[in-house]
């Protein structure tokens, strides 16, 4: 019988995972992708609690919706921002983005 | 039937996560952003054996659409050199190792020893229906705030990339 318990290890797991991916990359859009996988596992929490907990209302699934959205536009800005670093520097590596170093 | 919904959690886990290994530890960010995708749809398995469908269609568009093909364009507009080594790890991943493997055991600990206390009730018939009046009733000013936002995140995201005047 799966449980609440078994999703939230898998949340959790894909929510270290993504974290690693965060703070361990080079590639700013590999950094991106980390957090975007990190949405992805509070999302699978979300709807699991919703499911499992309160299965009469669907509060979870819209909080979901609404990280999906944040998700969206984070992932938009955020891509356009390497790509306009990349046109001033022809790089797109985390350690050479050092202008407020000095 | 509790046999199949087992297997088929197990198989769903089992492909999101190996895929998001995948997409943390290969060398090359193309492969990288193929896996997410796979991700992506794993967790949109995962959403319609929690009654979500509405959600993994969601999921499906959203994700697996649009914010994968913008990763692959970013990928294209700004690699140089050599891609098969387009996707290594800085100078801090052992200390980020540590950190992720240490969070990671605090959450499986917490939940462990936790147990959750639920309301027993039935799902509503139809999952888009409740979304639709849940939207536009008690949540309609966020709802609103979000359309908003995706407006101006997008026209943000345009004017950055594309920069100011007088500096091509």
């Amino acid at each position: 019988m799966i449980t609440l318990t078994h999703y939230l290890a898998v949340g959790g797991l894909l929510f270290c995972i993504g974290l690693f991916g965060a703070l361990a990359k080079k590639n700013a859009i590999a950094v991106l992708m980390g957090i975007e996988l990190m949405l992805n596992a509070v999302n699978i929490n979300l709807v699991a609690f919703n499911h499992f907990l309160q299965p009469a209302q669907v509060t979870g699934q819209i909080f979901a919706i609404f990280v999906i959205v944040v998700a969206a536009a984070e992932v938009a800005v955020g891509l356009a921002l390497v790509i306009n670093i990349y046109r001033r520097r022809l790089d797109s590596s985390v350690d050479d983005l050092d202008w407020l170093k000095w | 039937m509790p046999e199949v919904n087992t297997l088929v959690f197990w198989l769903l886990a089992i492909i999101t996560i190996a895929s998001a290994l995948a997409v943390v530890f290969l060398k090359n960010i193309v492969h990288s952003a193929l896996y997410l995708v796979l991700t992506f749809v794993g967790t949109a398995g995962l959403y319609i054996l929690l009654n979500a469908e509405f959600l993994a269609a969601v999921q499906i568009l959203v994700y697996a659409g649009a914010i994968a093909v913008l990763f692959v364009f970013a990928v294209m507009l700004t690699r140089r050199g050599d891609i098969r080594a387009s996707n290594p790890f800085n100078v801090n991943y052992l200390a980020a190792g540590v950190v992720s493997l240490a969070l990671f055991v605090i959450i499986a600990l917490a939940t462990g020893r936790m147990t959750w206390v639920g309301v027993s009730g039935q799902p509503p018939k139809s999952n888009v229906g409740a979304i639709a009046e849940a939207f536009l009733g008690p949540w309609a000013i966020p709802f609103e705030i979000a359309a908003v936002l995706l407006l101006v995140g997008m026209v943000g995201a345009i004017l950055v990339a594309r920069g100011g005047k007088g500096e091509e």
